[in-house]
């Protein structure tokens, strides 16, 4: 019989299920109250770890860039600064919250939670391991490619909201951004579930090879991580934002815990690109010896560290080049590897 | 200077843009009010002056030895190169005979003034276009730049090193062994910029074919420097009107093609290789002498006027210093390379995007002290 800490690290999915038949059968309470608990205990789950991860991801991109600019970057609040997040955050919590006179306040106040709720909203469909999914829809990469775009409503609305030049422009460039890059970013996951015949995640990482997609579909996977690094508007991609032009985009006029909810879901995004590149071309949580969250996370903090890379050494994109590359390079390329991928699946 | 006509609202879809006095690309405090339609610019109208000191009027009642320090002032990246201009010019008022050794030094110091400021150029610009890392390794080379400078002078931005007729005092002895390590290192470091950021495809993309100035229009607009030979005219200060030991050392005046960003972005990374030759032969040829010559403790020039320029990292450093006897000078006007080459912005401009003004500007290397001075 193995411990049941054995058996929540390596097969948490299975145990929790369990855990849920014994209450439905044992407790005496409605089904559906069983339900809502079970699922509410997943999405504090979920929270804690969207914040936790947050911090950690914050401090890596400092740390890592440091290192790659002869910096020492954090490192005075705690161990090796791993606290200095925690007390950024303390000091946002107690700053003002401005909300500008000619804003459209409730807008204006709306935007930063929309744009962390779409982002929240993906961990929904995302395994951490055998089982560890809030819920593994059958359409769970349709859902992870539309629920993706609903932040840009956010984005767009804090920029409208904002009344100001700058921001608005940020958020035009935003929506336009991550619209185009939508369409490469769909066909490179469709080449995938193409060959794993399912939109499944669960099942798509289960058909996998031990190697994982990334050497089936090479092209496929570097359109994903181009397409998906530009959607969370991250350098070189970073134009929503770009300081030396539009000062800081559409986070221009936020301050205090808004910005952090901006600042937050933008990390989280970054997690999540890695997390969806993971679990979609590098074999998920799969892997030997390890638990399979712990094999997940290095995965997905090794893809974070490479766009943390690319952030930190090109410069920025100019936006006409930024359409051009989405609509003459990327689209192109995708549809052709997916109409690749199609008649070699058929064929063989 | 005029307002830029606002834009009819209810029949365009134009707005104005204020770009400054507080904006990150501005580098400094300088304003700019945009007429865009969308992202592209239609029109520009620069706003000077926020940083006037009135300089000029000001070294009128100035002794001429304690005007050097304000000409530190003016372009805190080139400090050396105003010290220059302004001494020469009143060294020739004086018809003192400079030694070699003074030459030497000068030139030393210029072309490691030049290096400088065109390492903070490269910073600051990769900054502009979204690259933070070349910023911290322009920095890294800079600092020991800055530490050979402060040797000799005692200071690191604002040097305040040349006085009338020589030095205060003989380089220090560790001077040319930092000199030499410097020498040794640089180049790598010249390519690994370039590769990082000048030779990158973004870079390039943003850059090649953007904000062009023929060659006639930069000479109409008074351009001087990297933005001048940019547009396919190799003119330098230091081969037009030779001063010093120029004329007896081996460089290349490096020139683009076509006048565009990346072309002065590229003569000005070139720039920094010829230096590096230029500060290789001035080490090598390195004299023995006096670092000074004796000038009157009042100095007094005869009455007339002098025009003296040399080739600072922007381009043309003149001073214009009229004597009429006495210790202080009836006028002294400053020639800046910044004022010109900003004058060509608008025309520059016109028809580009945002995302261009930021990457043009940059490309003109302004510092607004000496724009406003």
């Amino acid at each position: 019989m193995q411990s049941t800490l054995h058996r929540l690290l390596y097969d948490t999915g299975t145990l929790v299920d369990g855990w849920r038949a014994a209450a439905h059968a044992g407790w005496g309470w409605p089904s559906f109250a069983v339900d809502a608990l079970f699922q509410l205990g997943w999405a504090v789950a979920a929270a804690l770890f969207l914040a936790l991860n947050a911090l950690f991801i914050i401090w890596f991109e400092r740390k890592v860039a440091a290192r790659m600019q002869l910096r020492r970057g954090p490192n005075r609040v705690g161990p090796f600064g791993l606290l200095q997040t925690l007390a950024d955050t303390g000091k946002l919590l107690i700053k003002e919250d401005i909300i500008p006179s000619a804003a459209d306040r409730a807008v204006f106040r709306a935007a930063p939670f929309v744009v962390l709720a779409a982002t929240f909203l993906l961990f929904v469909v995302l395994p951490f391991g055998r089982g560890l999914v809030a819920a593994d829809l059958n359409v769970g990469v349709v859902y992870f490619l539309a629920v993706g775009g609903i932040s840009v409503v956010g984005i767009l609305a804090g920029g409208w909201a904002s009344n100001n030049k700058y921001s608005l422009m940020g958020g035009m460039r935003s929506a336009a951004q991550i619209v185009s890059y939508e369409v490469p970013a769909v066909l490179a996951v469709l080449s995938v579930a193409l060959l794993a015949g399912s939109l499944r995640m669960g099942d798509i990482v289960r058909a996998q090879p031990s190697y994982g997609y990334i050497l089936l579909q090479p092209v496929g996977f570097l359109l994903f991580l181009v397409a998906s690094n530009a959607e969370i508007n991250r350098g070189p991609f970073d134009l929503p934002e770009s300081d030396s032009e539009l000062v800081s985009g559409f986070v221009t006029e936020y301050s205090a815990m808004r910005f952090a909810f901006f600042f937050l879901a933008e990390y989280t995004n970054l997690f999540l690109a890695a997390a969806f590149a993971t679990t979609l071309f590098l074999g998920g949580w799969r892997g030997p010896l390890l638990p399979p969250v712990a094999w997940f996370l290095i995965k997905s903090y090794l893809v974070v560290f490479v766009l943390i890379w690319i952030r930190w050494t090109y410069p920025r994109l100019r936006v006409d080049h930024l359409m051009e590359l989405s609509w003459k390079v990327l689209l192109p390329l995708a549809l052709l590897n997916l109409l690749v991928t199609a008649v070699l699946v058929k064929v063989l | 200077m005029s307002e830029a006509p606002a834009p009819d609202l209810s029949t365009s879809d134009e707005f104005l843009l204020n770009v400054g006095p507080q904006h990150p690309a501005t580098h400094g405090v300088l304003r700019v009010v945009v007429t865009m339609d969308g992202e592209v610019v239609k029109d520009l109208q620069p706003h000077i002056g926020y940083v006037h000191r009135g300089l000029e009027k000001l070294f009128e009642n100035r002794l001429y030895e304690q005007i050097i320090p304000y000409t530190d002032r003016t372009d805190y990246l080139s400090a050396i190169a105003n010290n220059w201009a302004y001494v020469s010019a009143v060294e020739r008022l004086l018809g003192l005979e400079i030694p070699k050794k003074v030459e030497y030094i000068r030139v030393l110091m210029a072309e490691l003034n030049r290096i400088n400021s065109h390492l903070l150029w490269l910073a600051a610009y990769g900054l502009d276009m979204g690259a933070f890392t070349p910023f911290l390794y322009a920095f890294r080379d800079r600092e020991e730049i800055t530490v050979m400078v402060e040797e000799a002078s005692g200071g690191r931005l604002t040097t305040n090193y040349f006085r009338i007729g020589g030095f205060t005092r003989d380089l220090p002895a560790s001077f040319f062994p930092h000199l030499q390590k410097f020498l040794r290192r640089f180049g790598r470091a010249v390519d690994e910029l370039d590769t990082l950021l000048v030779e990158n495809a973004i870079f390039v993309a943003r850059t090649r074919g953007v904000g062009v100035i023929s060659r006639e229009r930069a000479i109409s607009y008074g351009m001087t420097g990297p933005c001048l030979r940019a547009s396919d005219a190799p003119l330098d200060v230091r081969r037009e009107m030779p001063y010093s030991i120029y004329p007896s050392l081996d460089f290349e005046i490096p020139a683009g093609r076509n006048g565009d960003t990346w072309d002065r972005s590229w003569v000005r990374i070139e720039e920094m290789r010829q230096s590096l030759r230029i500060l290789r032969q001035a080490a090598e040829g390195f004299p023995e002498g006096e670092h000074r010559v004796r000038v009157p403790r009042n100095l007094e020039p005869p009455a007339g006027e002098v025009y003296s320029a040399v080739e600072g990292p922007r381009g043309e450093v003149g001073f214009w210093v009229v004597s009429e006897g006495g210790r202080k000078p009836y006028r002294v006007k400053m020639r800046k390379p910044s004022f010109s080459n900003f004058s060509a912005l608008p025309e520059i401009l016109r028809g580009l995007k945002i995302a261009d003004l930021v990457a043009v500007m940059g490309s003109l290397d302004l510092v607004v002290p000496e724009i406003d001075r």
